[in-house]
């Protein structure tokens, strides 16, 4: 499934590197612990967390992950952004609870 | 696959604590290099993993820190020294779920205790020396095949 179907069908408001929407995602993985998504998510998978500092950046980078889609209508600073559109990271917002948010993705990659 | 360059490349990269701001700075360059050099990108992913984890102890516990590299055929050797706090019970921190970061960092989503066995899991050699009250000193080995 394509970044850009889901963020249609989760009505998620894209924030960063439009271009990203196309790439295929193979999974997703929910975590808010920066070394459990280093060490168990997959590549290309698409990450649902409540963190918004800077080194999710550098995580979702590392890992070579589909995207970030940050739940519970958080707020992201300006320089996260900034750096995620440098880096060509995809970041994704939705007011939705990270279980909500999850509970569709897996029905739509089941 | 073994690489085609001639002897060895190296370098190194300064780490400050407390340096949230670019942290991931030195595992981005390093990556870069590694994939102008045609490194595979698994191989290129766990240098990455490996090399962020240890950069974020650095600035997690210590003051200051170094971070060298060295590239040839075969591997990639990556050494991270600091001036910091020390371990004083390695084989306790090397334990997944054991951590001592501050409650912010933990605000932050560091401190799951998983730092060091990730730098372990992702490189083909992995050791760590420490003395308590003056630093600390890892350094991975990550072969090309
Ligand atoms: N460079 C260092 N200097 C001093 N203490 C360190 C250093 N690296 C690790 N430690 C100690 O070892 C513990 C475990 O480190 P590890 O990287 O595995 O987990 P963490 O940093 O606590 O959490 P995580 O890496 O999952 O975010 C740390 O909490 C800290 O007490
Ligand atoms: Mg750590």
């Amino acid at each position: 499934m394509k970044l850009s179907e889901l963020v249609e069908k989760l009505a998620l408001d894209v924030k960063t590197f439009k271009d990203g929407l196309q790439i295929e995602i193979k999974g997703a993985y929910v975590s808010d612990l920066l070394s459990d998504v280093m060490a168990n998510a997959g590549k290309c998978d698409i990450w649902i967390t409540l963190q918004t500092h800077l080194n999710i950046v550098a995580v979702a980078s590392m890992k070579g992950l589909a995207g970030i889609i940050i739940v519970g209508n958080r707020p992201v600073q300006e320089e996260v952004l900034k750096k995620a559109e440098e880096e060509k990271i995809a970041i994704l917002t939705t007011p939705k609870p990270a279980f909500e948010v999850a509970g569709k993705i897996y029905q739509m990659l089941k | 696959m073994a690489l085609n360059i001639s002897g060895a490349i190296e370098g190194s990269f300064q780490l400050i604590g407390g340096n949230f701001a670019t942290a991931g700075e030195a595992s981005t360059q390093l990556k870069l290099k590694l994939t102008n050099l045609g490194v595979h990108e698994d191989i290129i992913r766990r240098a990455a993993i490996a090399t962020f984890e240890a950069e974020m102890n650095v600035i997690i516990y210590a003051a200051a820190g170094r971070l060298h590299y060295y590239i040839t055929q075969q591997s990639i050797k990556i050494r991270v020294e600091d001036m910091g706090p020390g371990i004083e019970d390695i084989s306790l921190a090397m334990q997944e779920g054991y951590s001592t970061a501050p409650e912010w960092v933990r605000e932050m989503g560091w401190g799951a205790g998983m730092g060091l066995p990730n730098m372990k899991k992702n490189s083909d050699k992995f050791s760590i020396d420490s003395v308590v009250g003056e630093g600390t000193t890892v350094e991975m080995v990550i072969n090309f095949s």
